[in-house]
C-alpha cells in the first residue's frame, strides 16, 4: 500500500471515529427541536401503553357489556365512551395500538432492509444490474401506493400478516430509490476510491465505508414512512383486509364505529384522532432526525 | 421537440408491460385455485376441471399471459365472473364516474392549493403562513376514510346539507345539479390530502423562486410586488408544482377508493375493491390496468408540459 | 444635470440582521454624500458591509435584515420615510442597480427584450411598441450586436458578458440619476471586464448620472473612481479622492490593501504583504477598533476605544487613532 493510500484510509478511519461522536452530536441537535422531542416522548408513551395494555386497561377489550352500549365519553369507567357493542374505547385503543403500531413499523423495517440490499447493489455497481432493478421498480411507481397495497392484500387471505406483506412489498420501490440515490452520492466520494485502491474487498467497502455514510437520509425517510404506513395500514383494516375480528386495530375501530355513526360518533372520532397524532409525531421526529443527522439539509427547511 | 415527446412515450412502454405482468400474476398469487374461489367449497373436482379448461388455466403461465395480453391490447378484458357483463363496459363506465370525482377534487385541490400557497409565500412567517402550514400538516396526516366519515357525520347526517351516499338520488332526475349535490362531500374528502400537499409545494416552490437573483433584480427595477409574484415568480415555480399536481391526480384516480367506498360513489375504486373481495379476476385486472394507464399518461402529460414550459427546450 | 448638486446624502445608516442567537451589525453608522456625475467606489473584503450598503440604499433589505437607523436623502427626500409603493416608483426609475452575477440575474423563462422593456412600461408608461423600439435602441447602445433580432432571444442564448449588458440596459432604461453597481464585473472574464467598465463610464458621461461602484478590486477603483470609500466590518475606515487614497493612504487597512497589489512596475524584491488574519465575525466584533486584531500598528488605545472619523487633509477622512498619511514609495 502506497503512502498516499495509507493516509487516505487513515482519514476514512478517522471519519468513522468522528461518526461516533456524530451520533452524539446528532442527538443533541435532535433534542433541541422541541416538536421532535415532544413527539418522541408522546410516541414512547403510546408504545408503552400498547405494550403494557394488559396492565393499564380498565376493561377487557373483547368484553361486550350489553347494558353499556354507545355510552358517551366521561361515562363512569368508560373514559372515552363505549362502542355499539358495549366495549370500552380506551381499552380498545390501547390493544389496537399493538397491531396498528406493528403494522406501521415492521413493514417499514423489512422494506428498508430489502431496499438497502437492492439500492446499494444498484447504486454501487451500476451498469445493467442497476438498469434492470430500477426499471422493474419504476413500474411500481405508476400505481398509487395505497391501491397496490389493497390489491395485494385483497388477493391474499385477509389478516395482519397479509397487511404486513402487502405494505412491505409496496414500500420497496420507494425506499430503494432513496437508497440508490444516496449510494450514488457516496460512491463518488474520494475515500471510496482510496479504499478500493487499498485493496479492500467489495463487501468490505460496501459495509464499512458506503453504508454508514449513505444511511442518514434513508433513516429520515423511513421514519416519516412509518407514520404514513400506520395510516395506510389503518385503511386496509378499515376495508376489512387487515386485522380480523375479534382482534382490532385503530382502522377496524373506525369501521366498527360506522354502524352507530350518529348515536356514538366518538367511537369513530377517537381512533382517527389517535392515528393523526401518531402520524404527526412520526413526521416531526423525521424532521428532527433530518436536522440532527444532516444540518446542511435542514438549514433550508422551515416548518410552518 | 417532437423527439422529446416521442422518447417519453417510448419510455412508458416497458413500464406498462411490467405492470401488465404484475396485474396478470397478481391473481395467481391468491391461495388456492381461482376455480375454488369462483365455484365455492362445495364444487366437485370435475366442475373445477371444466372451468379450468374453459378459462384456459391449464396452459403454461407464459401462454396464458400471452393470450391475455393480446386480448387486452385489443380492448377485450373478458367477462365479469360474477355478472357476466363485459368487463370493458363496466370498467369504462365506472372509470368515467371516477373521473368526474377526480376532476372535481383536483379543481378544489388546485384552487385551495394555489390560493393559500401563494398567499403564504407572499407573507412568509406571518401568522397566516404559520397557521396554514400547521393546518396542511394536520389535514395531510388524516386517514382519508376517516375524514370522509367526519364529513358525512357533520354535513350529511347532522346538518343534512348534502346527501350521504351515491352519485344520484333515487328519486331525483339524475341531472347535473343532482350529481353536483352528491359530489360536494366526496370531492372535499378526496381533495383534502392533495390540497394540503399542493399548498405546501406551492409555498415551497414560490419561496425558492422568490429567493432567486432575478427576482431581486425585478424588485430593484421597481416592478410592483403583485406582478413579481404572479408573473415573474409563478412562471418559474410551476414545474415542481405541476409534477406534484400530476402525482396527486394519479393518487386521486386510485386513492379515491376510500371516498368511493364510504360514500358509495359508483366509481372504479369502488368497483376494484368489491371485485377484489369477490375475487372477480377479470375485473380486478382491468381496473388495475386502467388506473395505472391513466396515471402513467397523466404524468407523461405533465412531463411534456414541463418540458414545453422550459424555453431552453422550446428554442432547440 | 451637470450641476454640482448633491444627489445622495447618507446619514448614519445602520443595517442589522437578527439571527437566532445574535445580531449582525452589517452596516454600523455609515455617512457619506455623492454629487451628480461623480463615481464613488466602495471598497472592502467580503463581510465588510459593502453589498449590504448598496442594498440598503435601495431599501432592498429583507428579513431577517432590517435598516434600523439613519437617513437616506435622495435629492432632498428621505427615502426611509417613503412607503413601499413610493419606493417602487423610485427604484428602476431614479435609482437603479446592477448586480454581481449576470448568469442568474435574468429570468430564464422570459425573453430578454421583454425584461428590459418592463421598466419602461412600468415607469414611463410607454406602450408595447414604443417600449420595444426604445429597448432595441438601448440594446444597441450597450453594445449588443443585432439588437432587433436578439430582442426576442432568451437569456440562455447570451454569454455572460452580453447578459450583463442586457442587465445594464435594463438598469439605465429610465435614465436614473444614480446607478449602483455591485461588483458588476467580478463574475466576468478580464477582457470583458474592461469593456463593461468602459460602457459604464460612457453611460455616465452621456447622461451625467452618478455611479456607486462596489468592488474589492483596486484595479477597478483606480480606473473608475472619483472618490473612494474603504469599509471594514460595517464601518467606513477611510474616505478620499482616488488620488489621495492611492498616493497617501492613511488607514493601516487601506495601506494593507494597496501593498497586496501586484504592480507591473514593481521593483521591490520583498514578498507581497497580505493582510493577515480573517475578516471578523460581525456578530462578535472585538472591542475598540474593529481592525486591531489584524493591524500591525495596534496599540492599547486601539483595543479600548473605537476611533472616530477625522479629517486627514482636504476631503480625506480616516478612522484610526494613529492616522498619519504616508506617501507611498514612488515607483522607480
Amino acid at each position: 500500500m502506497r503512502q498516499v493510500e495509507k493516509a487516505e484510509l487513515a482519514a476514512a478511519e478517522a471519519l468513522e471515529v468522528e461518526q461516533e461522536s456524530r451520533w452524539l452530536r446528532g442527538w443533541r441537535a435532535f433534542a433541541r427541536d422541541r416538536a421532535a422531542l415532544v413527539s418522541l416522548i408522546f410516541l414512547a408513551i403510546v408504545i408503552l401503553l400498547a405494550v403494557f395494555a394488559d396492565l393499564v386497561s380498565p376493561h377487557d377489550p373483547f368484553e361486550a357489556e350489553r347494558l353499556m352500549r354507545n355510552r358517551p365519553p366521561l361515562t363512569e369507567g368508560y373514559w372515552l365512551g363505549s362502542d355499539s357493542n358495549g366495549r370500552d374505547i380506551l381499552t380498545r385503543l390501547f390493544y389496537g395500538g399493538r397491531i396498528s403500531l406493528l403494522v406501521g413499523f415492521l413493514p417499514t423495517l423489512l422494506a428498508t432492509l430489502i431496499s438497502l440490499v437492492l439500492g446499494l447493489v444498484a447504486g454501487y455497481f451500476g451498469g445493467w444490474i442497476d438498469q434492470i432493478i430500477m426499471r422493474v421498480l419504476d413500474a411500481f411507481f405508476a400505481v398509487p401506493l395505497v391501491l397496490m397495497a389493497i390489491a395485494i392484500a385483497g388477493v391474499l387471505q385477509p389478516g395482519v400478516v397479509t397487511e404486513i406483506i402487502a405494505i412491505t412489498v409496496v414500500l420497496i420501490p420507494y425506499i430503494s430509490r432513496i437508497v440508490r440515490t444516496s449510494t450514488l452520492g457516496v460512491a463518488a466520494e474520494p475515500y471510496i476510491e482510496a479504499a478500493r485502491a487499498g485493496g479492500a474487498g467489495r463487501g468490505t467497502i460496501l459495509l464499512r465505508y458506503v453504508l454508514p455514510n449513505m444511511i442518514s437520509p434513508v433513516i429520515v425517510y423511513a421514519t416519516t414512512l412509518v407514520g404514513l404506513m400506520i395510516v395506510v395500514a389503518s385503511g386496509l383494516s378499515f376495508l376489512g383486509l387487515g386485522a380480523q375480528p375479534p382482534a382490532a386495530d385503530w382502522g377496524t375501530m373506525v369501521s366498527d364505529g360506522r354502524v352507530a355513526l350518529t348515536k356514538a360518533p366518538h367511537a369513530t372520532i377517537f381512533p382517527g384522532v389517535v392515528i393523526v397524532l401518531v402520524a404527526l409525531a412520526f413526521n416531526f421526529i423525521g424532521d428532527g432526525l433530518r436536522d440532527a443527522l444532516d444540518p446542511k439539509a435542514g438549514a433550508r427547511h422551515h416548518k410552518g | 421537440m417532437l423527439r422529446q415527446i416521442v422518447t417519453r412515450l417510448a419510455a412508458i412502454l416497458p413500464i406498462l408491460l411490467i405492470l401488465s405482468i404484475f396485474a396478470f400474476l397478481l391473481v395467481h398469487l391468491a391461495p388456492g385455485d381461482v376455480t375454488d374461489a369462483l365455484l365455492g367449497p362445495m364444487a366437485t373436482e370435475e366442475a373445477k376441471e371444466k372451468l379450468s379448461v374453459a378459462m384456459g388455466l391449464d396452459q403454461p403461465l407464459v401462454v396464458q399471459y400471452a393470450r391475455w395480453l393480446s386480448n387486452v391490447v385489443q380492448g377485450d378484458f373478458g367477462v365479469s365472473v360474477h355478472t357476466q357483463a363485459l368487463v370493458s363496459d363496466v370498467v369504462l363506465l365506472r372509470f368515467y364516474n371516477t373521473v368526474i370525482l377526480a376532476a372535481a377534487s383536483l379543481f378544489l385541490a388546485l384552487t385551495v392549493g394555489f390560493g393559500v400557497g401563494m398567499f403564504a409565500a407572499a407573507r412568509s412567517y406571518s401568522t397566516f403562513d404559520r397557521v396554514s402550514m400547521s393546518t396542511t400538516l394536520i389535514v395531510g396526516s388524516m386517514p382519508p376514510y376517516w375524514l370522509a366519515l367526519l364529513l358525512v357525520l357533520a354535513f350529511a347526517l347532522e346538518f343534512r346539507w348534502f346527501p350521504a351516499t351515491g352519485m344520484t338520488s333515487i328519486t331525483g332526475d339524475g341531472g347535473w345539479l343532482d350529481v353536483a349535490r352528491h359530489l360536494v362531500l366526496p370531492a372535499i374528502a378526496t381533495a383534502a390530502a392533495p390540497a394540503a400537499i399542493i399548498t405546501r409545494m406551492v409555498r415551497a416552490s414560490m419561496l425558492e423562486v422568490l429567493g432567486q437573483n432575478y427576482v431581486r433584480v425585478a424588485r430593484a427595477k421597481g416592478i410592483p410586488k403583485r406582478r413579481i409574484l404572479w408573473h415573474h415568480a409563478l412562471r418559474n415555480a410551476l414545474p415542481p408544482i405541476a409534477t406534484i399536481a400530476g402525482l396527486q391526480l394519479g393518487f386521486l384516480l386510485g386513492g379515491a377508493l376510500f371516498t368511493e367506498v364510504v360514500f358509495a360513489w359508483p366509481g372504479l375504486g369502488n368497483q376494484l375493491y368489491y371485485s377484489i373481495v369477490a375475487r372477480d379476476v377479470p375485473v380486478v385486472q382491468a381496473a388495475i390496468l386502467v388506473i395505472a394507464l391513466a396515471f402513467v399518461l397523466v404524468n407523461l402529460a405533465v412531463d411534456i408540459m414541463n418540458a414545453l414550459l422550459d424555453p431552453r427546450v422550446r428554442t432547440m | 444635470m451637470p450641476d454640482d448638486e448633491v444627489i445622495l446624502e447618507v446619514e448614519d445608516l445602520r443595517t442589522q440582521f437578527k439571527l437566532k442567537h445574535s445580531t449582525l451589525k452589517a452596516v454600523d453608522g455609515l455617512s457619506f454624500s455623492l454629487r451628480a456625475g461623480r463615481t464613488l467606489c466602495i471598497v472592502g473584503e467580503s463581510g465588510s458591509g459593502k453589498t449590504v450598503t448598496s442594498l440598503s440604499l435601495m431599501r432592498l433589505i429583507d428579513p431577517p435584515g432590517k435598516i434600523v437607523g439613519g437617513r437616506l436623502i435622495y435629492r432632498g427626500r428621505d427615502l426611509m420615510q417613503l412607503s413601499e409603493r413610493e419606493m417602487e416608483e423610485i427604484r428602476g426609475d431614479r435609482i437603479a442597480m446592477v448586480f454581481q452575477d449576470p448568469m442568474s440575474s435574468l429570468n430564464p423563462s422570459f425573453r430578454v427584450g421583454e425584461q428590459i422593456a418592463e421598466g419602461l412600461i412600468a415607469h414611463k408608461g410607454l406602450g408595447q411598441e414604443a417600449a420595444r423600439r426604445e429597448t432595441i435602441a438601448l440594446m444597441g447602445r450597450v453594445g449588443i450586436p443585432e439588437p432587433e433580432a436578439r430582442y426576442r432571444d432568451y437569456p440562455h442564448q447570451f454569454s455572460g458578458g452580453m447578459r450583463q449588458r442586457v442587465l445594464i440596459a435594463g438598469a439605465i432604461a429610465c435614465e436614473p440619476d444614480l446607478l449602483i453597481a455591485d461588483e458588476p464585473t467580478t463574475a466576468l472574464d478580464v477582457t470583458i471586464q474592461a469593456q463593461i467598465l468602459r460602457l459604464l463610464r460612457e453611460i455616465q458621461t452621456s447622461t451625467g448620472s452618478s455611479l456607486i461602484l462596489v468592488t474589492h478590486d483596486l484595479g477597478v477603483v483606480a480606473a473608475m473612481a472619483d472618490e473612494v470609500m474603504v469599509m471594514y466590518a460595517g464601518k467606513m475606515v477611510e474616505y478620499g479622492t482616488v488620488e489621495t487614497i492611492f498616493a497617501a493612504p492613511a488607514h493601516p487597512y487601506t495601506k494593507g490593501l494597496l501593498s497586496s497589489l501586484v504592480r507591473l512596475d514593481d521593483t521591490r524584491e520583498s514578498d507581497l504583504q497580505p493582510i493577515t488574519g480573517l475578516p471578523p465575525d460581525l456578530a462578535k466584533l472585538p472591542g475598540g477598533c474593529s481592525f486591531w486584531p489584524r493591524c500591525p500598528l495596534a496599540e492599547t488605545a486601539c483595543r479600548e476605544t473605537e476611533p472616530s472619523l477625522r479629517a486627514g487633509g482636504a476631503g480625506h477622512l480616516v478612522a484610526c487613532h494613529l492616522a498619519e498619511p504616508v506617501a507611498q514609495d514612488a515607483p522607480a
